[in-house]
């Protein structure tokens, strides 16, 4: 046994008793997949959060040094399954880029792969906000989330073939254009969702219940955030316009008009749980937006033509030459990012590949902000992390 | 600030012997830190008002293969007020019958090192000198072995159940 491992098992030893020692999770239903939270409680009070996590833990690192980078794709829908398009993208980029063909893709490859992307992220945050509603006690935004979200999922089958897991964007290309009257039904979906979206808004998001237990709690301090790695709504939540879709302007995204919605403390503190469920609301308009701009080229001037095959830029062989490459990209939940040691020229398998899971290092910050609040805020603030477990054990 | 910029203002700050190397071959050019002063580097990297690294982007330990019998961990950093990326390498030889190799921990300068520590702990097996909570992160406490050792063997048993897969 090392000594940080038997230095544990006398903290947790003391604390019951003095304290109370509480296991929440890992089949507790706030904890959104198996996540065990060890609690040392005064009463009420959290005086302390000990994470545990490894339940889902499918040894991907391990998978993707024994197969090749085409391979490993459908592993990495798996990663962040609730926005499997958005994996498979940043893993996609990266390979392109290191084999230097990300130049080449094909316009209406891109534009596909955004659309497709930012659907996903809507369906995401659909899930995000519905069962943080559970959370807090709200059945009613859960049950219309995930109405709103089958339809996403519906479209996305009808391109891939897959309800979740879709291995849908491949290096140098997609697995098939998008099936005609695609676009058209994303219109429909589009002016259907919009007044879904108010509705939403009137329900939960001006709920005095909801902000009565979302404000406030939880705060997030901007210097704290960065300090513990936390990226995406986690970071934007506390003010900071950080969004890698900007920053590094990957894929079309230059191309593209839509704004980086910041926490600003409306109802409470800045970087509160009502400041992070607020952006991923308004994440999901921006979504909108995009998907509208995406179907504007895609039915005008990068028009889907007979002889339009996603395939044709697929290289024979995936072997870039000897090199690191770090590819980040903003994900539903924060930066993901992919490292890649390619060590072999002839080789199509990295020597070694690492995912920086968006979702692992905003959850790090659980314990440093669930210090010394109750435990119904605790389940709030669990809940505004929206992590996703097989993310954060891989 | 260019990485020409960057290597400049550290060997200012420490000397040209904190330098061990560079990689400069692809996309991404990675400076190859001495070890035992990663801490300092850091510290200087994040604090000094030209750089700013305040963000963590990943840390990936890594076990070089049993013929170049070296282990070694990378940084990415990330600045967020002047939107710079830098690579930073450490590694050393290290024979792996002799226990785990030891490098120093700099969850001192950035947080979010403590749990990616852990994870390169718990599935590479690098120890971290003054990490405050050095577990197993993913895997059991009483997992035998490091994963992502390049000479790992597969365990048939845990607890004398038969892993079938």
């Amino acid at each position: 046994m090392t000594d940080a491992l038997q230095a544990y098992n006398n903290k947790i030893a003391a604390a019951s008793v003095e304290d109370m020692v509480l296991n929440m999770g890992p089949q507790h239903p706030s904890t959104h997949g198996v996540l065990r939270l060890e609690l040392i409680t005064d009463g009420e009070i959290v005086k302390e959060v000990i994470p545990h996590m490894g339940y889902l833990h499918r040894c991907f690192e391990k998978h993707a040094e024994n197969l090749t980078y085409q391979q490993t794709i459908p592993f990495t829908d798996r990663l962040d399954y609730l926005a499997s398009m958005n994996n498979s993208h940043a893993w996609v980029m990266g390979v392109e880029r290191m084999l230097g063909i990300d130049k080449d893709i094909p316009k209406r490859v891109e534009y596909i792969r955004v659309l497709v992307c930012e659907m996903n992220r809507i369906a995401s945050h659909l899930i995000a906000v519905g069962t943080y509603g559970i959370d807090i006690g709200a059945f009613t935004p859960f049950l219309w989330c995930f109405k709103d979200r089958e339809h996403i999922m519906g479209m996305l089958e009808w391109a891939s073939g897959s309800r979740m897991l879709y291995n849908y964007i491949w290096v140098g290309g997609l697995f098939y254009d998008l099936p005609v009257g695609f676009e058209e039904r994303c219109r429909e979906f589009i002016n259907y969702f919009k007044p879904k979206m108010v509705e939403l808004n009137q329900l939960l998001t001006d709920n005095q219940i909801f902000i009565s237990r979302t404000a406030n709690v939880g705060v997030l301090p901007r210097d704290v955030a960065i300090n513990y790695g936390c990226s995406g709504p986690m970071l934007r939540g506390s003010g900071l316009k950080w969004d890698l879709r900007r920053i590094d302007g990957y894929s079309v995204y230059p191309e593209l008009d839509f704004e980086i919605p910041v926490g600003t403390g409306l109802m409470g503190t800045v970087g509160d749980c009502w400041d992070r469920y607020k952006v991923r609301i308004d994440e999901i308009e921006q979504s909108v937006k995009i998907m509208e701009q995406c179907l504007d080229r895609l039915q005008n001037e990068l028009k889907r033509t007979v002889d339009f095959d996603p395939r044709a830029k697929l290289p024979r062989k995936l072997t870039p030459k000897p090199q690191d490459y770090y590819v980040r990209c903003e994900g539903a939940k924060g930066e993901l990012g992919f490292y890649f040691m390619h060590t072999d020229t002839r080789s199509e398998i990295p020597f070694r590949a690492k995912v920086r899971a968006p979702s692992f290092n905003n959850l790090s910050v659980l314990p440093e902000i669930a210090k010394g609040v109750m435990i119904a805020d605790l389940i709030a603030i669990v809940g505004s992390i929206d992590f996703v477990l097989g993310e954060v054990d891989r | 600030m260019s990485f020409e910029d960057i290597k400049l203002l550290l060997v200012e700050k420490f000397g040209a012997d904190i330098i061990v190397g560079e990689e400069t071959g692809g996309l991404q050019p990675a400076l190859l830190i001495d070890p035992d002063r990663i801490v300092d580097v850091c510290l200087e990297l994040r604090n000094n008002s030209k750089t700013y690294f305040d963000f963590l982007s990943c840390l990936t330990g890594v076990d070089y293969g049993v013929e170049a019998n070296s282990f070694g961990v990378v940084y990415h950093l990330a600045s967020i007020p002047y939107k710079l990326q830098l690579t930073l390498k450490i590694s050393k030889e290290h024979d792996r019958a002799n226990g785990e190799p030891v490098f120093k921990s700099i969850t001192s300068v950035y947080r979010t090192a403590d749990w990616h520590e852990r994870e390169a702990y718990d599935l590479v097996g690098i120890f971290f000198e003054g990490h405050p909570d050095l577990r197993r992160i993913l895997l059991p406490d009483d997992w035998e072995g490091y994963p992502l050792r390049k000479d790992y063997k597969t365990a048939e048993y845990y607890k004398g159940i038969k892993i079938d897969f």
